[in-house]
């Protein structure tokens, strides 16, 4: 045992910290910092440094661009560009679509796509949640019939993150009525200029514009945009969601978060003293700070065992990675709120092109929508209690 | 970075893990722990024969120079196994303390004797106002002649009443909590002076509470003059192999209760059939395994010279630790329902193991203010 990391490791860390630190814009990276929202130019940006220097899609097969990394250097990757506060690669694009159009699609469909989702050509979105289907996923009603040689597709998606930036959408579509819930789904490929989509913005509690409805009305697809085998799409998604282990914990975002939390609480006083030396806040502080330590230990160990283990084997403490990491998120977006105080109050967001001049420091302007916001981190991609009812199953043998 | 055991460590793994397993069964515990003196002198010799109490001594005193993963291999499988046996007192805190302490010619008597299973010892430090500090000591240690006057009475000394021979902490010089001039003493438990009165604890093991009256010492009992320093690093390593022990139990815990799910039945199916249940039972696994990783971490951190680097790692793993424990062994218990509020169901013994380990060398809360106060573990303030 050896919590050591190796020379060429310990360099690559230095690589990654140099890289993330300088070649990224520090205007955006700031905006990841500060929780601001990320305009589609910032995303576009951020994602073609990182492609140019062949680190959009270091997950990816080796032949599309990725990286063949050990999973020490993928978590340093990722662990240092955390810290850095560089946006992750649209997730649409690198940690979703892109491996599935690399394992199931077509020569064909692969050209066509891979190098333009690599470079954000396309900006991708997900068109997987409808009305009625959140944790049942496989009950999806939005329908696709065959006509020819194109799909009709009608129906809705919803939660669909980021769609007012996305040309494309990849989603899950019932090709056979008949079948079986789990089967019967199908993994098309639709361009958002399609006639007949129309994007409909859906106001979260913060105020923000992140999700949106899709609907679909008689939308025309080329069947040249399925992937893989029509009414094998259900399978497609299990390997999507199944995909994205380590990096859910977001260590490292949340070791950037505790750094500004410090420095913050040093510039507010309670009384006499700054908040970063009151015994209750600081004790409150470092109970996150020790879950958050014994997350990173619990990820460096499925790490090291991902070496051994075969692909899709499960170490039993992965599952924990997103049902812990979800929770310190949110644990530390209510420490900021201790930080700023009444200046969580004023609304001052201006996405109603409006620009009230700022009221209290410029830094709390942003706690309140944040800690309102990260309430969805336990809700997006399987409820944290969908992830129990998973572990319990699969893990607890229950 | 690697958390594979080496081959010698997954040896002396399964070595370990198949004494408990063949000899360390929850009916045969109840039995050693009924003997005289509160642990069986057969399970000692067993645990002489398969070497463990030499493991933290080098192999030219008989031991086989293990270092705290080792330590935690063996106390990992003690905790699932509830060992009874001063193991704790002896070799970590003992054993540590000569290893740090003593001299060359002191620890090359000693540790073969230990490493043999011939010599149990104890380390009376606590006293009744002391509680987490190290340093509020106030035994004292007079000079006489060229040796020493030892006085004062120390508290919960862990397996006092096994010991034969003693290492207490008395002041030299300064005042009670003066972090200097405390000295570590080595005395036999049957000198003139020392008396002991033995006692069993919560957790089905042995303390005693030990006084020094005018305990005459030659110059050479005295170990070290100003051991706080040490005192603190082998307090670091016991509290990472509490830790490992904590883990086993919590593992133990664990392991029942989900077999109790899947057999008990009520209202026609298993138990674990139930959704409140299911994710009642994934939480505890959640405390599980942020807390094995914490136990690691102290492990690796055990040993790290610098005090504040290490201390700031253990306190971490302690803080983790007690938190995981609690919830773990609370739930461990409602889970079962009335089984497991028995004395003859094992699960209870679990429960209180932990919890007297979190009341050991500061608990959750007290660590967690040391750590809060030192800086925490990430990033600096402005």
């Amino acid at each position: 045992m050896d919590l050591n990391f190796t020379p060429e490791e310990r360099a690559f860390r230095e690589e990654a910290r140099t890289f993330f630190n300088t070649a990224i814009p520090e205007a955006i990276r700031t905006k990841v910092a500060e929780g601001e929202g990320l305009t589609r130019d910032d995303l576009v940006t951020s994602q073609r440094i990182l492609n140019q220097h062949g680190w959009a899609t270091v997950n990816w097969p080796k032949e599309w661009g990725g990286q063949d990394w050990s999973p020490v250097q993928v978590y340093l990757y990722q662990d240092e560009m955390q810290q850095a506060n560089v946006p992750a690669p649209i997730p649409f694009n690198v940690s979703m679509v892109g491996p599935v159009i690399a394992q199931f699609g077509s020569q064909e469909i692969k050209q066509r796509f891979l190098p333009a989702t690599a470079n954000a050509d396309i900006f991708w979105c997900q068109g997987f949640s409808e009305p009625g289907s959140g944790s049942d996923l496989a009950s999806l009603r939005t329908k696709a019939e065959r006509k020819g040689d194109k799909y009709i597709v009608n129906g809705q998606k919803t939660w669909t993150t980021l769609a007012q930036y996305a040309n494309w959408i990849f989603c899950l579509v019932r090709t056979d009525p008949a079948a079986k819930s789990q089967e019967g789904i199908s993994f098309l490929l639709i361009d958002m200029k399609s006639p007949g989509i129309t994007v409909r913005p859906i106001v979260t509690i913060d105020g923000g514009r992140e999700v949106n409805e899709v609907f679909f009305d008689d939308v025309e697809v080329p069947v040249e945009n399925l992937v893989g085998v029509e009414n094998k799409g259900w399978d497609y998604a299990k390997f999507l969601l199944g995909n994205e282990r380590t990096g859910i914990a977001r260590v490292g975002a949340s070791k950037a978060k505790i750094a500004r939390i410090k420095q913050l609480a040093a510039l507010e006083f309670a009384g006499e003293t700054p908040l970063i030396e009151s015994p209750r806040f600081l004790e409150k502080l470092a109970a996150v700070e020790v879950e958050l330590k014994a997350l990173e230990m619990t990820q460096l160990r499925v790490v090291s065992d991902e070496r051994k283990r075969a692909k899709g084997g499960q170490n039993p403490a992965s599952s924990i990675l997103k049902l812990k990491g979800s929770v310190i998120q949110q644990q530390l977006t209510e420490l900021l709120m201790d930080v700023v105080g009444p200046f969580a109050l004023p609304y001052q967001r201006d996405f109603d092109g409006k620009n009230e001049p700022i009221v209290g420091p410029e830094y709390a302007t942003e706690a309140a929508p944040m800690y309102f916001n990260y309430r969805k981190v336990s809700i997006y991609g399987g409820s944290n209690e969908i992830q129990r009812n998973i572990i319990a199953k699969a893990i607890l043998g229950l | 970075m690697d958390f594979d055991l080496s081959d010698d460590q997954r040896l002396l793994k399964d070595s370990v893990d198949r004494f408990i397993t063949d000899q360390y069964g929850f009916e045969q515990r109840k039995k050693y722990m009924h003997e005289a003196g509160g642990h069986s002198e057969k399970m000692w010799a067993q645990i002489t024969d398969i070497g463990l109490f030499g493991l933290p001594f080098e192999e030219t005193l008989g031991g086989f120079g293990g270092g705290a993963v080792e330590t935690a291999i063996v106390m990992e499988a003690f905790g699932r196994g509830l060992v009874v046996e001063p193991y704790f007192a002896t070799v970590i805190l003992g054993g540590g303390l000569l290893r740090r302490a003593a001299s060359e010619s002191v620890l090359g008597a000693l540790a073969p004797r230990v490493a043999a299973g011939k010599l149990k010892l104890a380390f009376a430090h606590l006293e009744r106002h002391s509680r987490y500090d190290l340093a509020d000591v106030t035994t004292t240690a007079r000079k006489d002649g060229t040796g020493y006057l030892l006085d004062g009475a120390k508290s919960v000394v862990l397996h006092g009443d096994a010991a034969n021979k003693i290492l207490l902490t008395a002041r030299i010089k300064g005042h009670r909590r003066d972090r200097s001039g405390i000295g570590l003493f080595l005395v036999d438990a049957g000198t003139p002076g020392v008396a002991g009165r033995g006692y069993p604890t919560q957790d089905g093991l042995r303390a005693a509470e030990i006084t020094f009256t005018n305990v005459r010492v030659t110059a050479d009992a005295l170990l070290n003059d100003d051991a706080l320093p040490l005192i603190e690093h082998v307090v670091d390593e016991a509290i990472a192999a509490l830790c490992a022990e904590a883990v086993g139990c919590m593992q133990a815990m664990q392991d029942l209760t989900l077999d109790y799910l899947k057999t008990r039945k009520q209202f026609g199916r298993p138990i674990g059939s139930f959704q409140v249940l299911q994710h009642r039972s994934v939480d505890m696994l959640v405390a599980l395994e942020q807390a094995r990783s914490m136990a690691m971490f102290a492990a690796v951190m055990a040993s790290e010279e610098n005090p504040i680097e290490r201390r700031k790692a253990i306190s971490a793993a302690k803080v983790q630790i007690g938190r995981s424990a609690r919830h773990i062994g609370q739930e461990a218990i409602q889970l079962h329902g009335g089984i497991g509020m028995t004395d003859e169901y094992a699960v209870g013994h679990y429960f209180k193991r932990v919890t007297m380990i979190d009341q050991l060398f500061g608990d959750a809360d007290t660590h967690l203010a040391w750590l809060a106060k030192h800086g925490g573990l990430f990033g600096h303030a402005a």
